[in-house]
């Protein structure tokens, strides 16, 4: 099992072909961006005869995106320091605080995970407009945090009940109060989890579309999935631009992904093991 | 093993000494912890829980948007069964999921088991595998529309090895239509439940394998016996987010077919969408909203019955 054998190079080989069937999107998404209109209509599979870069310009332009990326930045960034701040501090409270209540609570959390959103839109978005929300990225920023709080805090949750207390009554003993304890000791050991929370809260947020489509429809503040969405819907068949307009829009996620991605295998597996 | 729907959530530890003391001030301590989880408590309750509950409420109503609604009993729910668009998205809706947590965590686990094993490309494989979940859903329906487009690349493919006349029309042909959807969502998702998987091979201790190898056992009894109850975990929690995620799907449908042709894609988070953003029929759409959570619930449950069984068997 631990040798590379003939078995091993047939697999090899069996993989490395489902894994070019993979990203045999990727690829057209990429060349057709690089594509001019007649290079796109002569073939939609042939690499770009030449590096043409006027839909960039076009997408940049057209669909302000950097406007767009802007909030799309501003929303994510504030809506994952959220998540990372309450589900962390909610987890430790409810794990170490070890009574029925605080499981019981832990229980009432996590059960979000499978309650459709659906459900509650409608009133949500009522309640939104109460609070006079609406238009503003506050409302996509409230909304992010809620709604993924319960597998945040099933995550942390999840890493905390295997770590060693060992240390906080360390802390507690030399005289450091809850808060302290928490923010000094438990918060840096959390840190792989804390990376893998990170990587699946942004991932979801700079992604969502729905969301700031019900709740920032009629302002200026577009999130990057809504302007590629209206983008499209004025380039509709100018695939190269609006390609363009689509990669312009990941690179930021991508990036931050290939930064971080070390940590989401080893936080499920600490996740797993609860 | 610990099983139920939601994931478990871990138990916490026994009490260790600095916890036991005057009754008090145990009391007192536990208390305390308490507050660490408040401010989450409070905007789950402000986010899920009151908007889930008055959502339940309205489907009861036939509320329009405006201020006023009235108390109308179970007449959304009738309107429903004899509404032919929104039963046909319930068994849209029910296809798609189970073709979805079926296909996708089969697929994921064969992918998890052979980038576990020493090939040299694993680490890039994976990322590979990885890299589709990391786009928008909306980006992989515009990008799917586009592979699917009549002379598109997957014709294009098809032509050139001599299989065009084969090309059906991939998201115009009602009879096809949703499984072309159902192929882009695998190919966006699977990679996903195959870090779980992967995550769940690697707290596998290699004793086992090395103690089940002195035992002579052969690969598929290795699988079997080893491999596969102590991947119970992370099945369950493959199951439970593949069919959560499978219920809400929506900006990939809508971007790709908006439903069509005819009623062949629809599925319950469209027509809930439609019937209270587009149409303004808060009450019906919470209605047909509820209709999904109560699908939640019930495969909620037949998986905590079927993981019982399971359980039972073994």
């Amino acid at each position: 099992m631990n040798r590379y054998g003939p078995r091993t190079f047939a697999l090899e080989i069996a993989f490395v072909v489902l894994g070019v069937v993979a990203l045999f999107p990727i690829y057209i998404l990429v060349t057709v961006a690089f594509k001019s209109p007649p290079a796109v209509a002569e073939s939609t599979l042939a690499p770009p005869p030449e590096l043409y870069l006027e839909n960039f310009i076009t997408a940049w332009t057209e669909a302000d995106l950097l406007a767009a990326l802007v909030q799309t930045a501003f929303i994510t960034a504030l809506s994952v320091a959220g998540l990372v701040a309450l589900g962390s501090a909610a987890a430790y409270g409810l794990v170490r605080g070890a009574g029925r209540m605080h499981r019981l609570l832990l229980l009432f959390i996590t059960l979000g995970i499978t309650v459709p959103i659906q459900l509650g839109m409608v009133p949500l978005y009522q309640l939104m407009r109460d609070l006079h929300l609406l238009q503003t990225p506050w409302s996509v920023i409230i909304f992010s945090v809620g709604s993924q709080l319960p597998i945040t805090v099933f995550l942390y949750s999840g890493f905390l009940a295997v770590q060693s207390r060992e240390y906080e009554e360390a802390a507690r003993v030399d005289g450091a109060n809850g808060f302290q304890t928490f923010s000094r000791i438990v918060f840096p050991l959390l840190r792989p989890i804390t990376g893998t929370v990170i990587i699946l809260s942004s991932i979801h947020v700079w992604n969502d579309f729905l969301t700031p489509l019900l709740y920032l429809s009629g302002s200026d503040a577009r999130t990057l999935t809504v302007a590629i969405f209206s983008f499209r819907g004025e380039f509709a068949t100018q695939w190269g631009i609006v390609f363009a307009g689509i990669l312009i829009a990941i690179i930021p996620v991508v990036t931050l992904f290939f930064l971080l991605q070390k940590y989401v295998i080893k936080g499920f597996a600490s996740g797993l093991k609860g | 093993m610990t099983t139920s729907v939601a994931p478990a959530p871990p138990q916490p530890r026994a009490e260790s000494p600095a916890f036991r003391g005057p009754t008090g001030r145990r009391k007192g301590r536990r208390t305390g912890f308490l507050w660490f989880a408040l401010p989450a408590i409070v905007l789950y309750v402000l986010v899920v829980v009151y908007p889930t509950l008055s959502g339940a409420a309205l489907a009861f109503t036939d509320s329009k948007g405006g201020r006023s609604a009235d108390f109308i009993g179970l007449q959304n729910f009738v309107r429903l069964a004899n509404d032919p668009a929104a039963l046909a998205s319930i068994v849209n809706t029910v296809v798609l999921t189970v073709s979805l947590v079926v296909v996708q965590t089969i697929v994921a686990l064969m992918l998890a088991l052979g980038l576990h094993q020493r090939l040299r490309t694993r680490g890039i494989l994976r990322t590979v595998f990885f890299l589709p979940f990391i786009l928008p859903s909306l980006i992989v329906g515009v990008l799917w529309q586009f592979l699917y487009s009549p002379d598109g690349p997957i014709d294009s493919v098809l032509d050139s090895v001599g299989l065009g006349f084969l090309a059906p029309l991939w998201l115009g042909d009602s009879s096809i239509a949703l499984w072309s959807v159902i192929v882009a969502l695998i190919w966006q998702n699977v990679g996903f439940s195959m870090v779980v998987y992967l995550a769940g091979l690697e707290q596998i201790p290699g004793e086992l394998y090395e103690a089940a190898a002195i035992d002579g056992a052969s690969g598929w009894r290795t699988f079997w016996n080893v491999t596969r109850p102590l991947l119970g975990p992370a099945t369950t929690i493959n199951l439970t987010l593949t069919m959560v995620g499978a219920l809400k799907i929506f900006d990939q449908i809508f971007v790709m077919t908006n439903g069509g042709p005819g009623y062949a894609t629809d599925v319950l988070s469209l027509v809930t969408y439609r019937q209270s953003f587009v149409l303004g029929n808060w009450g019906y759409g919470s209605a047909i909203a509820l209709v999904l959570a109560m699908i939640v619930a019930a495969a909620a449950f037949v998986q905590l019955w079927l993981r019982g069984k399971v359980e039972v068997d073994r």
